[in-house]
């Protein structure tokens, strides 16, 4: 075998109890995380892209039937959440910074703001839903949503295209919620750790992918909104 | 390490600049500009989904080529998807 | 538990360093998980091939005598979405690519190796839900789920099936996953990606495909599941839904999953056809971009799985187009493998025999899909034999070749055994004969016109010949698989024990220890020569490499 000293000495990599054993350097280890979050969120661009692109159909198809649909939608509390998943998505910028710099007790408070913003996004969701539900606006036998095309007054609703528009209302946005889930999950499970000291400058990679996932989840939350709540909103 | 750490001053800016676009996306919708609107409301979505890669996301101070190459290449797909889909949409007789 | 066995005076390997079964459900070990896969890959592949048996059985008369009309659905539809979900696309990439990737490229495991053993959970959870679906009564949409047949008018087990591909997927995405980190960040020093082996290489596109496409398919069985669930309409034309959105999105997956399925067969043909010809790869650069070629066109092909279906004139044309593309880059992998055999010191191995059967057969596959991209001839041919012959062709003739081939070639490796030569050649010629008898009376059975998915062909006798030659060859072809599993079996207690280099590979994992240890290298490799040098290989053949 053509071997050459080895690359990394061993005893001194393995100093950190954070680094794996498969792993040469810490910086190898972060690289990959990181590396492998991206991946994993190219992969969640493809998962809502197949949405969208049923969204982008329909729309195209049955353009007043979903302006109609999404006048229905209460933009102020739609307005609402996505103030408080931007907030939310500064609180976790933060807290990554503050594990830059090693600020144990900052780490906490950001990521626990960070919860608390996305169960208030989550409550804020359920009233919504529970509107839809009292209004019959949800897909099933009892859908029932009349009313006119925006802006063509003698043209009615069709209902099953309309229910499609609810449909792919109730499918998107509670896949996001579902993410929004995970993702309070994986920073509960950081904060603990977090609370026992277990990030400082040289080791916070979990806090900066899980960081990274909050950030995606968000930016689909800021093509939902327009997509959803603001068709046809000038009638 | 030689992590790229960018200034509160910095992020509170982003974030003030993101609430403005919320706003400002609501705003714009209610102006009549027909099929523009469409157009509108995603050209300040995609702004704002930009910002929070490029600073939220530390994509502006990488080193890393790849986070880009992947970004983009899955975003190029999404197109894949969307524009050859829509070329049998679109010319459907039916 | 960690019983050393050094004072036996065995080293210590991976099959070795523990016992119990906890150590190895709770192994984070790549060679290990390899292992687990190949269990569960094997036990799907059988399950799948008694649905083709009793398929072949019941195609063997005119008449349909031998089951009914409904589970004739059931049974091709099983042995669809088994095949193509439990063991096409995680074969070779679970258990192969698994195996050797982190040790074609001097790691010692994959980036993520809890991440490798949770695709492993998946991958069962998943089978465990097909078995369930499978027992209840199973599944009769056909594999590809065809809406709104599955979502509004079949009573059967659509729902639990659609989950089961649904987890499978994610079991899919999380290896593709750990392939692109590892192959980027992994890599010992001085291995550049010019010098990676193309099986790495074809590996890297498969993760590609895996990681672009499967989430469509996810969300497409997301979507699945909630139209038959609450009726939607999303893809129900009775209620304003379009069925060929579903068409689109599930192609968008599904056709470039078959690009899953034969591009990391491409890779292990690559590593035979060179060893076993004594010569570099012809075209290194060529062969690494056709892989990534194939990988990025196949997106651009699926609605030619639609041109009857009902999609535009013009759509069809730039799709029937794009579809020819994908010729190029096939083209030149196999013009590339004749070119490096030729002038080769070619010796007539099992791996090699099974080399030559993916090339021939992957050729025929690859021309007949020709003609299924021509819009004309397609209408003619669609939903016939014809088109199964020609994806089986591929999938069959082309992957399980190259499967067999592999296994035979790094099965030394893997056990530390040697399999006996001559039963791998019996084997793989009962399995070259059994296929093409199999498969090559169906081209013309489906030119003929024989629709595919009949259970009963009695209005037309005639097709009675060449379906019992089908039938007879599928049985050659059942005794072809099962040989390899005996002798597998039988090697790892009694096979000799195989030295580090049986075939004078070049590659890394040649020159470890057979079988590995845990860790793989015990120090940290540097690469200092190019993939496949076999002519410096074989002017220092005295010069035995170093085993640590």
């Amino acid at each position: 075998m053509h071997t050459s000293p080895p690359a990394t000495v061993e005893g001194v990599a393995h100093e950190n109890p954070a680094l794996l054993h498969h792993f040469a350097t810490e910086e190898q280890q972060k690289n990959a995380a990181n590396l492998g979050m991206w991946v994993f969120l190219a992969t969640e661009i493809m998962f809502f892209g197949g949405m969208f692109f049923a969204y982008l159909v329909y729309r195209y198809w049955y353009f007043g039937d979903f302006g109609a649909g999404s006048q229905s939608m209460n933009v102020t509390l739609g307005g609402t959440n996505t103030a408080v998943l931007i907030c939310s998505s500064l609180t976790v910028a933060l807290a990554v910074r503050a594990a830059q710099l090693g600020k144990q007790k900052m780490i906490v408070v950001c990521l626990i703001l960070t919860m608390l913003l996305g169960l208030v996004f989550l409550g804020i969701k359920g009233v919504e839903y529970h509107d839809k539900f009292v209004e019959h606006h949800v897909p099933g036998p009892s859908f029932y949503f009349p009313g006119h095309v925006p802006g063509h007054v003698n043209i009615p609703i069709n209902q099953q295209h309309a229910q499609i528009f609810f449909s792919l209302y109730f499918i998107m946005t509670g896949l996001h919620a579902l993410h929004m889930i995970i993702g309070v999950g994986l920073f509960a499970f950081i904060t603990l750790h977090a609370m026992r000291g277990r990030y400082h400058p040289n080791y916070y990679t979990p806090v900066e992918t899980a960081g990274l996932y909050w950030h995606f989840v968000d930016i689909i939350w800021i093509y939902l909104f327009p997509l959803l709540y603001l068709i046809d909103r000038s009638q | 390490m030689s992590e790229h750490v960018s200034s509160l001053k910095l992020y509170i800016g982003i974030w003030i600049t993101l609430l403005i676009g919320t706003v400002l996306t609501v705003v714009v919708a209610k102006i009549p500009l027909g099929p523009f609107n469409a157009v509108v409301a995603l050209s300040i979505a995609t702004i704002k989904a930009t910002l929070v890669v490029l600073f939220f996301m530390h994509v502006k101070y990488t080193h890393e080529k790849l986070t880009r190459v992947v970004i983009i290449s899955a975003l190029c797909w999404l197109a894949i998807l969307l524009a050859l889909s829509m070329a049998d949409y679109a010319t459907r007789l039916w | 538990m960690a019983t050393a066995v050094i004072e036996t005076g065995e080293r210590e390997t991976y099959l070795n360093k523990e016992y119990g079964i906890k150590s190895w459900l709770l192994t984070v070990d790549h060679k290990r998980i390899a292992l687990l896969y190949l269990m569960g890959i094997t036990f799907f592949f059988f399950i799948g091939g008694f649905f083709a048996l009793l398929i072949r059985l019941e195609l063997l008369t005119p008449a349909g005598d031998l089951v009914q009309a409904d589970t004739y659905n059931k049974l091709f539809t099983m042995h669809g979405q088994i095949m193509v979900f439990f063991f096409l696309i995680p074969a070779v990439p679970a258990v192969l690519g698994n195996f050797l990737i982190p040790i074609m490229i001097g790691a010692k495991d994959l980036a993520f190796p809890r991440i490798n053993l949770l695709s492993w959970y998946l991958y069962m959870i998943a089978g465990v839900m097909m078995l369930y679906t499978i027992i209840n009564g199973g599944v009769d949409t056909g594999w590809t789920f065809y809406t709104p047949l599955s979502t509004e008018f079949l009573n059967t087990h659509v729902i639990s099936a659609g989950l089961s591909i649904f987890v499978a997927g994610f079991s899919s995405i999380l290896t593709g996953l750990n392939f692109v980190v590892t192959t980027h960040r992994m890599r010992a020093p001085g291995m550049t990606w010019s010098r990676l082996p193309l099986f790495v290489w074809a590996h890297y596109a498969t993760s590609i495909i895996q990681l672009l496409g499967t989430p469509v398919l996810a969300i497409t069985l997301v979507l699945v599941v909630a139209e038959r669930l609450f009726h939607l309409g999303i893809f129900n034309p009775a209620l304003g839904g379009d069925p060929l959105l579903f068409q689109h999105l599930f192609w968008f997956y599904s056709h470039p999953a078959v690009y899953i399925m034969i591009l990391p067969g491409m890779g292990i043909v690559s590593e035979i056809v060179c060893c076993f010809s004594r010569k570099r790869v012809f075209g290194y650069q060529a062969m690494a971009l056709a892989l990534l070629g194939i990988a990025v066109v196949g997106f651009l092909v699926w609605a030619h799985h639609m041109f009857v279906a009902g999609i535009s004139l013009y759509a069809a044309l730039i799709f029937s187009i794009l579809s020819y593309f994908v010729a190029v880059p096939s083209a030149i992998k196999v013009f590339n493998w004749t070119s490096t055999m030729y002038k080769g010191s070619i010796s007539y191995q099992t791996p090699m025999l099974y080399a030559f059967g993916f090339i021939g057969l992957f050729t025929m596959g690859g021309l007949t899909g020709l003609f299924l991209a021509s819009l004309g001839i397609d209408v003619h041919v669609t939903d016939t034999y014809f088109v199964v012959a020609h994806f089986h062709y591929i999938m069959v003739g082309g992957m399980v070749m190259a499967y067999l081939g592999g296994m035979h070639f790094w099965w030394p490796k893997i056990s530390g055994k040697l399999y006996p030569e001559a039963w791998g050649r019996l084997a793989a010629l009962l399995v070259f004969v059994g296929f093409n008898l199999t498969f090559f009376p169906q081209f013309v059975l489906g030119y003929m016109g024989m629709p595919r998915r009949y259970w009963d062909y009695s209005h037309s006798p005639e097709y009675q010949i060449l379906n019992v030659l089908s039938t007879a060859g599928a049985t050659v072809l059942a005794v072809g698989y099962l040989l390899p599993m005996v002798y597998f079996l039988w090697s790892m207690r009694y096979g000799k024990p195989a030295p580090d280099n049986p075939w004078n590979a070049a590659g890394l994992e040649w020159k470890i220890p057979s079988p590995p240890s845990t860790y793989n290298f015990e120090e940290q490799p540097v690469v200092t020569w190019e993939a496949y040098n076999y002519d410096e290989l074989d002017k220092r053949a005295e010069e035995v490499p170093v085993a640590h």
